[in-house]
């Protein structure tokens, strides 16, 4: 063999060794992240034993640890929820297929996707103050002393609007989507970048309008993807505090909005249903914050109840999401 | 404009048919389509031709003194070219050459990719395809385009033939089903798919897929088909099939090819353009160009000293 030859065996054994401290470096860094995740789980199961009960699901606050229960705070989230989901769908998916499929690339353009990018990474109490100025006190243009109520008579019960919107789970909802909006419209941008230029062109080529290409080639193949993006942003929103505290949400509520305590009620009653989006709120992640600040020790036990509730709504969600996607998922192979 | 019955008008369905209707074919479909309206007599422009080796045919596209640019980058240059209706023409030259470019302007490709302009004129039987006023969608079901990789939706194989019709607003399921299976068989690939229509297009091999990007083409009811590099990712046998389709074909249809395959240049095509560097070099007969070529460059590029 030659000198270089003697070189190279030389160095094998080191290159080697060095391949295997990184894999195992890679494990550790896994196994760690897992570790750390297990020991919290066990954490907020091992506090929350005994309290989690129907009680606890059915209840509304209460001054004593045993009667706490977090009934305003599912009703509150699943409210908030609801209408980030109606307002940020549409608004996300739209402005993300503008500016993939229709704005031309010059410097406006580019100038809006970067600041996607850096509005994505804002922190959530700057939305909530901003949330504040423009839904809570609608900039001041109206007086909030006029006490000024726009109703509107819908046959089944009449829907009052208050101007400026004050304090109400209607604001929280719209904070939140302002929140959420950057992140949905770079996920289905994204999406919709990774769909293949070629099947919008063979589209084209047959004759296809532009609208045609996105509902029949475009939209189908970058929903998995676009759908992927709208899970984690709720998901997010869901477990927001700050923004909602900035707007006004209570942390003390026996109440759901609009006094909506059981979904039959609902259909007896469609008034509670126009009264939810414009009545004082509370959410669950807001109703934890405020049992951890609680001098008596039996209310850590009720907020680990309460986070674990969080924990599994968040899950259930997670999962169901993901079943639709891998759905949708199935039909498109490139 | 509307007074000239030799212009295209934008979404003027009497107009389009004026230019349609001495496209005599014994096409089940284009009657079909053609049925229930009155009968327009027929107003082709004249054409003269630039070039005497073309007399034979009626030209069906003409490029006239034609300059293209991405950006400020120019990749055709002063190209004037006749197509004759109803045979196949092969555009040929190394890669770059700009012969792809030139393809994807004739039905108006090139508009999707921003910062592109060109000069010089490109007319389907005497009608400028740039003129403002031509709809560029209804222009794209006029010139029917199959790309080098087959681009098959993913849906079933129906759904893909059925495409075209569908987006141009035809909804009977009866006609819809009556022209997958004329597509189809035109396309020599009903017997291999007709049970299993339903199943996804994706599925077929690479082949079958090409063919069905050509059947679904034929679906539109297209005059012209422009064919980039069909056959350039297919083994042999299915590149045979394409070619015996190509030559089926052409009974009824303007092609128009881009291939990088000499033989297969010299196989199916009547006539042949060379593009070198963005310059038309030569085009004539097929025969004559690789027998007896009047160029040097094009003589260098058949007999394989370059590109």
């Amino acid at each position: 063999m030659s000198d270089q030859e003697l070189e190279y065996a030389a160095l094998l054994k080191r290159r080697h060794l060095v391949s295997t401290c990184f894999e195992w470096g890679c494990r550790i860094a896994t196994v760690s992240a897992l570790l750390f995740l297990a020991v919290l789980l066990a954490g907020v199961v091992y506090q929350a034993w005994g309290w989690l009960d129907v009680q606890f699901l059915t209840g509304f606050d209460s001054r004593r640890p045993a009667n706490a229960g977090l009934l305003a705070g599912i009703w509150g989230t699943f409210w908030l929820i609801l209408f980030t989901t109606i307002f940020t769908v549409p608004m996300g998916v739209g402005a993300a297929i503008y500016l993939e499929e229709y704005a031309s690339d010059n410097r406006l353009t580019r100038l809006i996707k970067l600041n996607l990018s850096n509005l994505a990474g804002v922190p959530s109490i700057v939305y909530g103050m901003l949330g504040v100025t423009a839904f809570v006190r609608m900039f001041g243009l109206i007086s909030a002393a006029d006490g000024l109520i726009w109703s509107i008579s819908l046959g089944f019960g009449t829907l009052e609007i208050p101007l400026p919107l004050g304090r109400c789970l209607l604001a929280g909802s719209f904070t939140l989507s302002l929140l959420i909006l950057p992140v949905v419209i770079i996920a289905s941008q994204e999406a919709l970048r990774a769909v293949p230029p070629s099947i919008r062109h063979a589209s084209y080529a047959l004759g296809a309008t532009e609208w045609q290409t996105i509902r029949h080639q475009v939209l189908p193949a970058a929903v998995p993807g676009i759908a992927t993006g709208i899970i984690l942003a709720l998901s997010r929103a869901m477990g927001e505090t700050a923004p909602l505290i900035m707007i006004g949400a209570l942390t003390y509520l026996a109440f759901s909005p609009g006094n909506l305590n059981n979904p039959m009620e609902a259909f007896q009653d469609p008034q509670r249903v126009l009264d939810a989006p414009f009545d004082m709120f509370t959410s669950m992640p807001i109703q934890i914050f405020n049992w951890v600040g609680q001098p008596k020790a039996e209310f850590q036990n009720v907020a680990a109840a309460g986070s674990l509730v969080l924990l599994i709504l968040l899950v259930v969600f997670n999962a169901t999401a993901i079943v639709i996607r891998n759905r949708a998922q199935k039909r498109i192979t490139w | 404009m509307k007074s000239s019955p030799t212009v295209l008008t934008t979404n003027s369905i009497d107009q389009d048919e004026v230019l349609r209707v001495d496209v005599s074919r014994t096409d089940p479909t284009a009657t079909q389509h053609q049925a229930g309206r009155a009968a327009v007599p027929t107003m082709r422009p004249v054409v003269t031709h630039a070039d005497p080796a073309a007399k034979t045919r009626a030209v069906k596209i003409r490029a006239k003194n034609v300059d293209f640019y991405y950006g400020e980058n120019q990749v055709l240059f002063d190209v004037s070219l006749d197509i004759p209706e109803k045979s196949v023409t092969a555009l040929i030259g190394p890669s770059g050459c700009g012969k792809s470019t030139f393809l994807r302007m004739l039905n108006r490709m090139n508009d999707i990719i921003e910062g592109t302009h060109h000069t010089g004129d490109v007319l389907l039987e005497g009608t400028d395809v740039y003129n403002p006023q031509i709809d560029v969608v209804l222009l794209r079901k006029r010139i029917g385009m199959v790309f080098q990789k087959s681009t098959p939706f993913p849906k079933s194989i129906f759904d893909n033939i059925a495409y075209g019709p569908k987006v141009a607003g035809l909804r009977n399921r009866a006609k819809l089903t009556e022209i997958v299976e004329t597509s189809l068989k035109r396309a020599a690939l009903w017997d291999e798919v007709k049970d299993r229509l339903n199943s996804s297009a994706m599925a077929l091999s690479g082949g079958q897929q090409q063919r069905l990007c050509i059947a679904r083409t034929l679906a539109t009811n297209p005059d012209v088909i422009l064919m980039d590099e069909p056959a350039s990712a297919l083994d042999p046998a299915s590149t045979a099939r394409v070619e015996d389709l190509i030559f089926e074909l052409k009974k009824n249809y303007t092609i128009v090819i881009v291939t990088h395959n000499m033989q297969q240049a010299a196989r199916v095509s009547e006539r042949t353009a060379f593009f070198f560097q963005g310059v038309l070099v030569e085009t004539g007969d097929t025969r004559k160009l690789f027998t007896n070529p009047t160029q040097k460059q094009t003589e260098d590029y058949i007999t394989g000293r370059f590109g």
